[in-house]
Order: structure tokens, then sequence, then C-alpha cells
């Protein structure tokens, strides 16, 4: 037994060696730095110990802002696009012609670069001295007044962001839920119809119960998705976030390790330990959450 | 309520792009299934049994013909419309809700006047969960049933509402060989007990055999015969039939009719009038042997299997047309190990069929 167990480890070494030091080592590293005040990364200094990075970056507007930002994207972003997702595939599995056409046009933008969409985004949302842009144009033909979606007020540009975000992650959810859709057993169908349920009943009490699972996999993923989100709002806004006031938390933390020559790894740190904190926070939730609504 | 089906054909497209006729998977199906009696679609696999069964309830529509469920015609009535309980092969069990969901399921949707109150659906569900023996494991989910409680959920579920008819697809397919003995006995008790119209598929004779009241045998869509078992057994109309029943198969000799005697190889076997003569097909039951010492059919003898019971008799004869044979005869018979085996033939169990069209040929004995 003994034996066998060392052969066991023998095996594993390589990954486990691989994962200790490009994983496991990183991660102790950042907590320990979000720990350490002014770390010095070039000449490996730091003044004290304590909390004082925490204290200074929970007082930083700019971190208050991105934190309020993330949020905002997260709690829109993750269930308009899960239900238009949804919505879709299930129209898609409930056509028989041109399915796979449709299929390859709703895929299409996750095969797109973001920075291009972002670019096609900023012509149809943009304003200026000599376009108003498409949107504008169709707000002001129904009626409105038109506003600046990348320069404009904080509702219009946060508008925008949770648009684009929605549409970038869209396709995936798609081609995963109709691919669960069409996983459920036909005969679960015909026995329903046998039985005179209704269309509605179907999808809810035994449709959704089935391809619970992915839904719940496609929540899991959109949280952690959408608390990273960075490359989105730099897509549209460009790289000068804090001023835009369209900073993100993984954008504050960019801006910290990067900016201003040197930068702050530290208040990075500290940042990215309340990131983490966060997720894994969200995450159990969802995971006791889902215990009760999420059928094997 | 009797099912009665006139003329029903279904045509699918080919698969095979480049084929432009229709594969034709019943054709010109005509049968009626008296009120109360559980009859079931016997035939091998691809012989068209399913796709009945789909047509009765609903689930597929036939090109051409009509069905008619006590005289009213249903033959453009939806699924949901017809008032048919049906077991699925794969039972199609909601996993994720419990035996008792499961069957409370078809009761929670009915509409108006039907609607039935909690009350009423749980006495419903207890008392269809007591007819099929799972009261104790309603609140369990069908993953943690056994194969045979969740065919008995599954029944359940399709009597609940009270059918016009129980239609089981291949109900006992996925259970193992004593279960299914066990459960084929159940089936035939809950339909004696609710004495609703059954039809099932099954492509086990002893299945079909052991708990139809009417047997109805197709192949390649066509229906063959329709009888009580034991009737088809004993009268098929043609070779197809012959051999489809029977455990061990009937043995298949070519012989012919010469002058007043049927002939297998050389051997004269049965003094015989016939209202045709040539060439015929010869099928005797295991249990038409008799070993005689000086009996009429020579045969060369392989082994002797004593069963208790009775004796199974492994030979082999130039003109059968498998190289093994079988007979059954009872274990007082000794016999004796030689090179050689001779019978005599029971004329009941030896049934002959014409060369070309295999249709069954009268006869009887001089």
């Amino acid at each position: 037994m003994e034996h066998r167990n060392l052969k066991a480890w023998l095996y594993l070494l390589p990954a486990i060696a691989f994962l200790a030091v490009f994983m496991v080592y990183p991660l102790v590293d950042v907590i320990v730095y979000s720990f350490e005040e002014g770390y010095n990364s070039a000449s490996q200094t730091f003044f004290g110990v304590g909390l004082y990075n925490y204290r200074y970056i929970l007082r930083d507007p700019y971190f208050l802002q991105a934190l309020k930002n993330t949020f905002i994207l997260v709690i829109i972003t993750v269930p308009v696009s899960t239900g238009f997702a949804l919505l879709i595939s299930y129209a898609l599995s409930s056509v028989s012609k041109l399915r796979e056409l449709f299929q390859t046009i709703y895929f299409l933008p996750y095969v797109t670069n973001t920075l291009a969409v972002g670019l096609v985004f900023m012509i149809l949302f943009k304003k200026t001295a000599y376009t108003d842009g498409l949107i504008n144009f169709l707000i002001k033909t129904f009626g409105g007044n038109s506003v600046d979606f990348i320069d404009g007020p904080y509702w219009a540009k946060m508008t925008v962001l949770c648009i684009y975000t929605v549409w970038i992650v869209l396709p995936f959810k798609i081609l995963i839920l109709t691919s669960a859709f069409a996983s459920v057993n036909k005969d679960y169908y015909n026995a329903a119809r046998i039985d005179n349920t209704s269309k509605s009943r179907i999808f809810f009490k035994i449709t959704l119960p089935m391809i619970s699972p992915m839904i719940f996999y496609l929540i899991i993923t959109g949280f952690i998705g959408a608390f990273k989100a960075y490359s989105d709002a730099v897509a549209l806004f460009g790289t000068k976030l804090n001023a835009a006031e369209m900073n993100t938390i993984v954008g504050y933390i960019y801006d910290m390790l990067y900016g201003n020559s040197g930068g702050y790894p530290s208040f990075a740190s500290a940042s990215a330990v309340v990131l983490f904190l966060i997720v894994l926070t969200i995450t159990v939730i969802n995971l006791s959450v889902s215990k009760k609504y999420v059928h094997y | 309520m009797d099912v009665t089906l006139k003329n029903l054909t279904k045509r699918f497209p080919n698969r095979n792009k480049h084929i432009h006729t229709d594969v034709v998977a019943v054709n010109d199906f005509s049968i009626t299934i008296p009120d109360g009696q559980i009859v079931s679609l016997l035939g091998p696999s691809g012989c068209g049994k399913s796709t009945v069964l789909n047509m009765i309830s609903g689930l597929l529509k036939p090109s051409s013909g009509k069905i008619y469920f006590g005289g009213e015609d249903v033959t453009e009535l939806p699924p949901e419309k017809r008032g048919i309980g049906m077991v699925f092969q794969s039972y199609a069990l909601y996993p994720h809700l419990t035996a008792r969901e499961n069957i409370m399921f078809p009761l929670q949707n009915f509409k108006g006047a039907d609607k039935l109150t909690k009350e009423q659906m749980a006495q419903r569900v207890n008392e269809t969960a007591e007819l099929v023996q799972i009261s104790e494991y309603l609140d369990r989910k069908p993953g943690e049933l056994s194969g045979g409680q969740q065919q008995r959920v599954a029944i359940a579920r399709a009597l609940v509402k009270l059918p016009k008819a129980l239609l089981l697809d291949e109900p006992l397919s996925n259970l193992d060989a004593r279960l299914r003995i066990q459960t084929r006995e159940e089936i035939r008790r809950i339909q004696r007990e609710t004495k609703i119209t059954t039809v099932f598929v099954t492509h086990d004779q002893d299945e079909a055999m052991s708990i139809s009241d009417t047997m109805v045998v197709m192949k390649a869509g066509e229906l063959q015969q329709i009888g009580k078992p034991q009737q088809i057994y004993d009268d098929p109309k043609n070779l197809f039939v012959a051999k489809f029943l029977g455990a061990p198969p009937i043995n298949v000799f070519f012989g012919h009719v010469r002058d007043g005697y049927l002939y297998i190889g050389e051997d004269a076997v049965l003094p015989i009038t016939s209202e045709k003569e040539g060439e015929v097909f010869v099928c005797i039951r295991p249990e038409g042997f008799v070993p005689a010492p000086d009996g009429p059919f020579r045969c060369s003898l392989n082994s002797v299997d004593v069963m208790g019971r009775d004796v199974t008799v492994l030979f082999s004869h130039p003109s059968a047309e498998t190289k093994i044979l079988r007979a059954i005869v009872p274990s007082e018979n000794v016999i004796p190990l030689a090179p050689e085996v001779s019978f005599s033939l029971k004329p009941a169990k030896t049934l002959l069929f014409d060369k070309t069209t295999q249709e069954r040929i009268a006869f009887s004995v001089r």
C-alpha cells in the first residue's frame, strides 16, 4: 500500500509542481503583498505590515466607483443575458427550417474580436459634432432627445456597457443552451403530450428542470465573468476609465499595477483579494441556492 | 372501448436521399382490438409494430387509413385529445419528480369540469399506487427505484387518468429475465382488475403468448395472423408464423408429397391425402416426434440432453433447413446412444407449407 501511494505521488508530481509554482505560490504571494505597506517589486522592500492597503482602497473613490460599476454590470447582465439566451435557444430548438443558419448567425459575435465589436458599438452609439449616430437617429425618430452614450451622462454609458456585455456573452450561452435543449429525451415530451400537458407547463415543469445543470453552469460562469469584466469597458471607453467613471474592479487593479510609472502593487493586491472574496462569496451562495433548483 | 384499425398505412421518406421511393413501415393494416382485452403486437424488430402503436397513440400520423376508438373516428385527433395512457420503453419518468409527483402529473393537466381537488388527486394517486403495488416508494425519485419499480410507476402514471386504452411499448425489455416473468404476470393482473383495453408491443413470443388474450403477428409492416395465442401456435397460416412462434423453434425440412405419401429425403414419413403434390416445406414442432425403433423417419443422432421432466434429442438430417434439429420427448423414452435415431411423427404437430407461396397446405392422414 505504502509503495503504491508513493508511486501515485510520483505520477502526480509534474502536475503538482506546475500548479504549485504557477498557481498556489502567486496566489499566496498576492495575499502576502496585500498586507505589506508600500511594497516595491523592483527593490523587494516594504515599510510595514497591516491593513493599511485595505483601508486605502476602501476609501479610494475610484475603487468604490469601480466596485459599484462592477456590481451594476453583474446584477443586470447575468440575468438579462441568461434570460435572452434561454428565449433565443428555445426559439431555435422549436424551428426546424434554417435552424443551422440561425445558429451560425447567433454564434458569429463569439468569434468576433471584442475590440472590433467595441468599435461597431462606438459607431452606433457615439455622438459627435458631425453626426448623432444610428441609435440617436432612432431615438429622435421616435420623438426622444439625443444622448451621447460614449462621453455623456453616467446612466447612458452604463446602458451601453450593459448592452455590449450582454451582446458579447450571449452567443456562448445560446450555444450551450441549444445543445442542452436538444439533449432532452423526446420520450418525455411525448409522454407529456399524451397526458395533455400545456406548452408552458412542459417548459417550466419538464424542460427547465432537465436543463437546469446547464443553466446553473451558465449563471456561475456568468457571475464570475462579469465580476472580472475589463476589456469590454476598454473597448467602449478607452483606457482612461477612471476619468470616464466606467472603471471595473479588474480595471482598477490594472491601473494600480501599471499606472503612474511603477504603480502600487500593494494596493493592486489588496483589491485583487477583495475581488477574490466577493467572487468566492457569490459562488458559495450560488452553489447553496442551486441545491434546491438544480436536478442532476 | 374497442379499437379498430382500417387499412392503416405508414410511409416514411427514404433516409437515403438518392432513393425517392418511400419506406413502407406499415402496409394496409386492419385489425379490431376487442373491448377489455389485452392484445399483443408481435413481430421481429423493424416489422412496424411500434409504428402501429404510435399511430394508435396519435404520436404518428398514418399516411392513409383510419383509426376508430369505439366507433369514433380519431384519425385526425392529436394524442392529447385521445384520452389514452402510454408506457414508453424508456418509461420516460421525469427524473426530477418523485414517484408521487410523476403519477400526479397527468391529473394536474385536467381542465375545466374535469379539474380535481388536491384531495381527489391524492386519493387517485394512492389508489393507483396500490393497484400497481408501489405505495411504499411514492416519495422516492425514479433514480432511487429499481427497474421493476420504475416500470410500475410508469404504468401507474398511464393508468391514473383512467384512460380509454392503455398502450405499452416493449414494456419488459429493460428488465432482467426473472423480473420480466414477474412483471408480465403483474401487467396481466392489473389489466384484469381494471378491464382496460390494453395493447402492447413485443418481439418476445413468450411474453406475447403468456399474457395476451389476442395475439397479432406482424412481418415487414403486414399483418400475418391474428388470433388466440394457442390457436396461432397450433394453426399457423404461413411459414413465417410457424417459424416465429415456439421455443425451441419448429424444425423445417425440405420435403415433397408424392403418391399419397409425405417424403422427407428418401423416407416416406406419413401416408397423407393432400390437395397439392410436389415440393413442400415440412415443419415439425419439437414435441411432434415420437421415438420408435422402427419409425419411418430416420435421422443421425447428435446428442441427448436429459432435462428431468423431458429429454431433448439433438439430431440432424440432410434435408433439414438447419444443421441441428431438436425433438422434445417425455423422459420415459430411453434413446439408445447410436449413430441413428428413428421417429414416427404426430400428424397434428406436422405442418406443410407451399414451396413458393409459403402458405399452409391442408392435409389429412390416411
